[in-house]
């Protein structure tokens, strides 16, 4: 026994030296205390950077739009002049277009979302799944300027010649569709800006969705195709109906993105701040392609302080839908596994 | 007869229901297709028109006034390689400790939990709007546009991006790991920077990788902070032109030559932001 344990082989004075004086721990249990203190105190600090951001940016906004605050008020918000010669100012063809842009990109992307998400799930094969779904978040990598001009030179000629001219002569004289197509066939306004917007959004709202439906079970679906169920059956009545909070935090992410979208809406819009119709074809103008524009050369009395206003409304609108997809995000990652 | 026609019944719903399914899933695969054809055709214009005006004097020469006969982008390149990579200098430090923060400190603490949630939203926060910042905190202060207060801008676009990877690359490390190491007497601070700092390092350059994809490609934040200037300068004091306002600037111009420069800098950016992001993804792949 003693020959095996080295430890039992010291000189006496070593031995004694090892053993712990009456159990007491030794005294250097941390070399450098401060060292630990210091990288703490950094993160934290980080951590308190990044909420000063968020608060700095909001104080900045309400503080640089003051003056535009003070001399229009709310009804600033309802408004439609825009007259920089006049210093008259009012935001809502700018919110219109804004609203109504991303709402057209809505309509296309979240059922072609779907389509995919669907697709990416349920249908294609595993060796094809990984590189599709490369493919499509490319899509989402791809600078928004990248989209403008091509928007701009290449699609809207195409648009123009192939979509807008047809419709038009088929629609031209039905009353209500008649106003929503009338306007210069020239690829340029809210419905270009739209469908351009639509093809931003659609990989953001798609990989969001793919990886929701992936949360559903293999139970719940193996047990739904047990009973006979068609793949559409078990989407629509196992996955979608499991995943719904995620779907719609997914759908919100898109519409905050097609919101706050700047340059790709800059190109196609149209950039003219007078409503004369209800027409998607007429040129337009959007909250960020506004402030694009004109920010750099407004003068400072009341030209600045109203594009600050704007952006202080996108910024509020963009907070709004962002914080309710996370928290429907947030709301559908904590239920995963509690329900059977 | 009743069951005759009750087997009729059954075929029809049958019938109906595999229908419904064909129509479905075609449908869905039509969408995977309209995707595909958008990235496809985009890919196609950019490399079709930007070869076009590919030539050597683009990397040697400034940018042209209108109608020159030659010319390039060498200022705003070395404009936007400066920016973008100081702005990933400036930010990235910032975002992996605060991932630390939210990853190994601030678990189930307000600060953690709030600065999460912020950070999400800042991601997808309009770009427009961190320029408009940046403008009233430094350009109306010193009252002149100028390279620092692009990269500014820029980092704080990395931020976010860096943060969210580095946490939940962290947040993959297992327990055991960290726990081995704390059961050696190390202290925390080793811990997280050389233990799970460096598990999680392919994950951490992946989300570094993708900022410096994102900010290569930004035009709105520099719009009204760097702005642009026609003439070469390294000087940070001073506009300094970037490859996407140059872009911006000659697309929407009626110059022809100038519209054939912005389609050789969008064929630049495409081809470096995805490079950049099939190179992030090959990185984080090899490791997992």
């Amino acid at each position: 026994m003693s020959a095996t344990l080295p430890a039992q082989n010291l000189p006496p004075e070593e031995a004694a030296a090892r053993a712990l004086p009456g159990g007491a721990p030794p005294t250097h249990t941390q070399r450098s205390p401060w060292a630990d203190k210091a990288f703490a105190f950094a993160a934290q600090s980080a951590a308190w950077i990044t909420l000063a951001l968020l608060a700095g940016i909001m104080a900045s906004l309400v503080f640089g739009a003051w003056p535009a605050i003070q001399e229009f008020g709310i009804g600033f918000l309802f408004s439609t002049d825009w007259d920089p010669v006049e210093d008259k100012y009012g935001g809502l063809v700018m919110i219109y277009g804004t609203l109504m842009s991303a709402a057209i990109a809505l309509i296309i992307a979240v059922p072609v979302s779907f389509g995919i998400a669907l697709f990416l799930t349920e249908l294609a094969p595993g060796w094809l799944r990984r590189p599709l779904g490369v493919a499509i978040e490319l899509l989402a990598a791809v600078p928004s300027i990248v989209y403008g001009m091509w928007g701009l030179l290449v699609f809207g000629p195409i648009l123009a010649t192939y979509v807008q001219a047809p419709l038009q002569s088929a629609f031209g004289d039905v009353p209500f569709l008649g106003t929503l197509f009338s306007g210069p066939p020239v690829g340029i306004g809210l419905l270009s800006a739209g469908i351009i917007l639509a093809i931003m959004v659609i990989p953001f709202i798609a990989s969001v969705m793919r990886d929701v439906f992936e949360t559903t079970p293999a139970l719940l679906k193996e047990s739904a195709y047990g009973l006979g169920a068609t793949t559409w059956e078990v989407v629509s009545k196992v996955v979608l109906p499991y995943t719904k909070t995620g779907v719609v935090g997914a759908i919100m992410l898109g519409l905050g993105r097609a919101l706050g979208e700047t340059m790709a809406v800059t190109f196609v819009i149209g950039n003219f701040s007078q409503v004369s119709s209800l027409s998607l074809f007429e040129a337009a103008n959007s909250i960020t392609a506004a402030i694009a524009n004109e920010f750099a050369e407004a003068d400072t009395k009341l030209h600045q302080p109203a594009l600050m206003y704007l952006g202080l409304v996108l910024f509020f609108i963009t907070f709004c839908v962002l914080a309710l997809s996370k928290l429907l995000l947030m709301r559908m990652k904590r239920g995963e596994g509690t329900r059977t | 007869m009743s069951l005759f026609a009750l087997d009729a019944g059954r075929l029809g719903l049958h019938r109906r229901r595999k229908a419904m399914n064909a129509v479905a899933l075609t449908l869905s695969l039509g969408a995977m297709a309209f995707g595909l054809f958008w990235l496809a055709w985009i890919l196609f214009e950019t490399i079709r028109l930007g070869i076009g005006g590919m030539a050597l004097t683009v990397f040697t020469e400034m940018t042209p006034p209108p109608m020159a006969d030659s010319g390039g982008l060498l200022n705003a390149i070395v404009g936007s390689l400066l920016m973008v990579s100081l702005a990933t200098a400036l930010g990235t430090p910032i975002g992996i400790l605060c991932g630390i923060y939210l990853a190994e400190y601030g678990k189930g603490r307000w600060l953690g939990n709030v600065t999460g949630f912020i950070n999400d939203i800042l991601l997808s926060a309009p770009s427009i709007v961190i320029g408009l910042f940046i403008y009233a905190v430094v350009v109306a202060q010193v009252k002149s546009f100028s390279g620092f207060a692009g990269i500014l801008a820029l980092a704080l676009i990395v931020i976010p991006v860096v943060v969210r990877t580095t946490e939940n690359m962290l947040s993959l490390i297992p327990n055991a790991l960290r726990e081995a190491a704390y059961a050696l007497g190390t202290p925390k601070w080793k811990v997280i920077s050389s233990v799970t700092l460096r598990a999680a390092r392919a994950g951490v350059i992946t989300g570094v990788l993708l900022a410096l994809a994102r900010i290569a490609g930004e035009t709105a934040p520099l719009l009204f902070t760097a702005l642009n200037n026609q003439f070469f300068t390294s000087n940070l004091g001073e506009p300094m032109a970037s490859l996407p306002v140059t872009i911006f600037k000659y697309a929407m111009s009626p110059y022809e030559n100038w519209r054939e420069l912005a389609w050789v800098g969008v064929f630049l950016i495409t081809l470096g932001v995805l490079g950049l992001n099939i190179l992030a993804r090959v990185l984080f792949r090899k490791k997992h």
